[in-house]
């Protein structure tokens, strides 16, 4: 991607503008997530309140956002390195957005089991931690990797995703351990399956992010594709 | 104009075969540029261009004012050769025919490789005239089949509808987009293989524009296009390939989509995301 200014400085301003508040919005959804992921690990309401209200300002950063970018396609019809960058970020915002989404869905089982009553031992297995934390690290990553543009830090992220998927597969069996075990835990042993599943959604987000930085980076659609592809393709393209 | 629909069939019949035989290669080089310099007197206006230009697609050409692009279109129907002191050196194969060395005659040529210009430039005639005009230097054709290759190039210019009911009005009474799509009648009706758009469009409102940019886009079912422009906008439109020109020096050659998102030269992005200069 080409690093000098443009002749027009007001075009700089916009898509600089559009890089910090993407920037912005993923520190909050950052923020957010991890107040959800503590609120579930201690079943703590308060806190699981504070990331569900966290919600309403990533949705209308996600609205702010878009407004930005379609004012700078309808204004600059921009092209090669800035129309990478500006569709990566319309991208990201999506992928931003849903993984707030997700957080306030981690927060509201916490209220879920709360108001029936709870098994507190359920939301405490230690993959569940362990899954959070992969995701939130990914998600953290590839919000440093889309600041830098760093096409292969990006295609190490994608590659964590599998060990999400694998510890997701491992808290199911884990539940379904439990449910069989005692019927009387199915109703709260579901609650921590949805939040386990936001989870797992938070690694693909993250994964996407990623794939988008590669093709703002160096242009190469890596979607669909395996992750050790992805990274033959980022070390072609360095 | 009776005979129109038999004849116009006749004449669809060998284009349909001509495109079925290039469906096989569907990239097909037109022309062949090889090695080309170009000087204007002691300046070096090109410098050793080599590029395929594609059979029935649309190549643009971009850059900087004074980069050599409409120097190189112009050689491809030797328009140089007006002027004794301009002088290529290369090779310009059109079906394999080096035009720089062939005897062929100029006006032969031209009527293979037409050109429009950036100003409409109507013949002081009729709009009928305008048209029949070329076509009566190359063939000898009947009232009603002259009627009929009329017809068949106004409508490929899409101006038909508007100018059917006044053929014998003078080409000049027309506005500035109608006077322009003439100009591609009047150059599409001696049946040439390639056309040369020199900003074909600067001249024009952005209705006009809009209406000769989807004529291209249907041109080239029949014709190969060559267009310089200095609208890149308009090129990211209208071509199927786009060739970036910097002093003289072709700097990128590519598909239009490749150029315009991925380039892989740095000269090509800046210049095309507006950091040049």
């Amino acid at each position: 991607m080409s690093s000098g200014d443009h002749s027009s400085k007001q075009y700089d301003v916009e898509l600089e503008q559009m890089r910090s508040r993407i920037l912005h919005m993923g520190g909050l959804v950052e923020s957010q997530l991890r107040l959800a992921l503590e609120a579930f690990e201690k079943a703590d309401v308060t806190l699981a309140d504070g990331a569900i209200e966290a919600d309403r300002r990533v949705n209308e950063l996600e609205i702010e956002l878009d407004r930005l970018v379609n004012h700078v396609i309808a204004r600059r019809q921009p092209t090669a390195g800035d129309l990478r960058m500006i569709m990566g970020v319309a991208k990201a915002i999506v992928d931003i957005e849903r993984i707030g989404d997700e957080a306030s869905k981690i927060a509201r089982s916490v209220k879920w089991l709360r108001d029936k009553g709870g098994n507190f031992r359920l939301n405490r297995i230690p993959d569940i931690r362990a899954c959070g934390d992969i995701a939130h690290t990914m998600f953290r990553r590839s919000l440093d990797a889309f600041a830098r543009l760093d096409a292969q830090a990006a295609a190490a992220i994608i590659k964590d995703d599998a060990g999400v998927d694998e510890r997701f597969r491992a808290i199911l069996r884990q539940l379904v351990t439990f449910m069989m075990e005692d019927p009387r835990a199915i109703s709260a042993a579901i609650d921590v399956v949805w939040a386990a599943k936001a989870i797992e959604r938070i690694g693909d987000h993250a994964k996407n992010i990623a794939e988008h930085v590669i093709f703002v980076a160096q242009g190469a659609d890596v979607r669909h594709t395996s992750p050790d592809e992805v990274e033959r393709t980022v070390a072609q393209g360095r | 104009m009776q005979n129109h629909t038999a004849v116009s069939k006749s004449f669809e019949k060998s284009e349909s075969h001509s495109a079925a035989t290039t469906t096989t290669a569907t990239t097909r080089a037109k022309v062949e540029v090889r090695n080309l310099n170009f000087y204007y007197g002691g300046f070096h206006a090109l410098k050793s261009i080599s590029l395929d230009i594609p059979e029935k697609k649309v190549t643009a050409f971009i850059g900087p004012s004074g980069c050599g692009k409409s120097t190189l279109l112009r050689t491809f129907n030797k328009m140089y050769a007006l002027y004794p002191e301009q002088r290529a050196e290369g090779e310009i194969l059109l079906d394999g025919e080096n035009l720089l060395t062939s005897r062929q005659d100029v006006s032969l040529l031209r009527a293979k490789i037409g050109m429009v210009f950036q100003k409409p430039t109507p013949f002081p005639m009729s709009i009928y005239d305008n048209i029949a005009f070329g076509v009566r230097l190359f063939e000898r054709l009947s009232r009603p089949q002259m009627d009929e290759r009329v017809e068949w190039a106004l409508r490929k210019a899409a101006l038909w509808n508007e100018v059917k009911d006044k053929l014998p009005q003078t080409g000049t009474s027309l506005s500035g987009g109608q006077q322009q799509r003439l100009c591609i009648a009047r150059g599409i009706a001696v049946r040439p293989e390639v056309i040369l758009f020199d900003e074909p469009c600067s001249a024009l409102d952005p209705i006009s524009t809009s209406k000769i940019e989807e004529l291209i886009e249907e041109l080239k079912a029949d014709f190969t296009v060559a267009i310089v422009t200095h609208n890149m906008q308009q090129a990211a439109r209208v071509s199927d390939y786009t060739a970036y020109m910097y002093l003289g020096e072709m700097i990128e050659f590519g598909e239009t989509d490749q150029i315009f998102i991925k380039p892989a030269r740095k000269e090509t992005e800046d210049y095309i995301t507006g950091r040049f200069g």
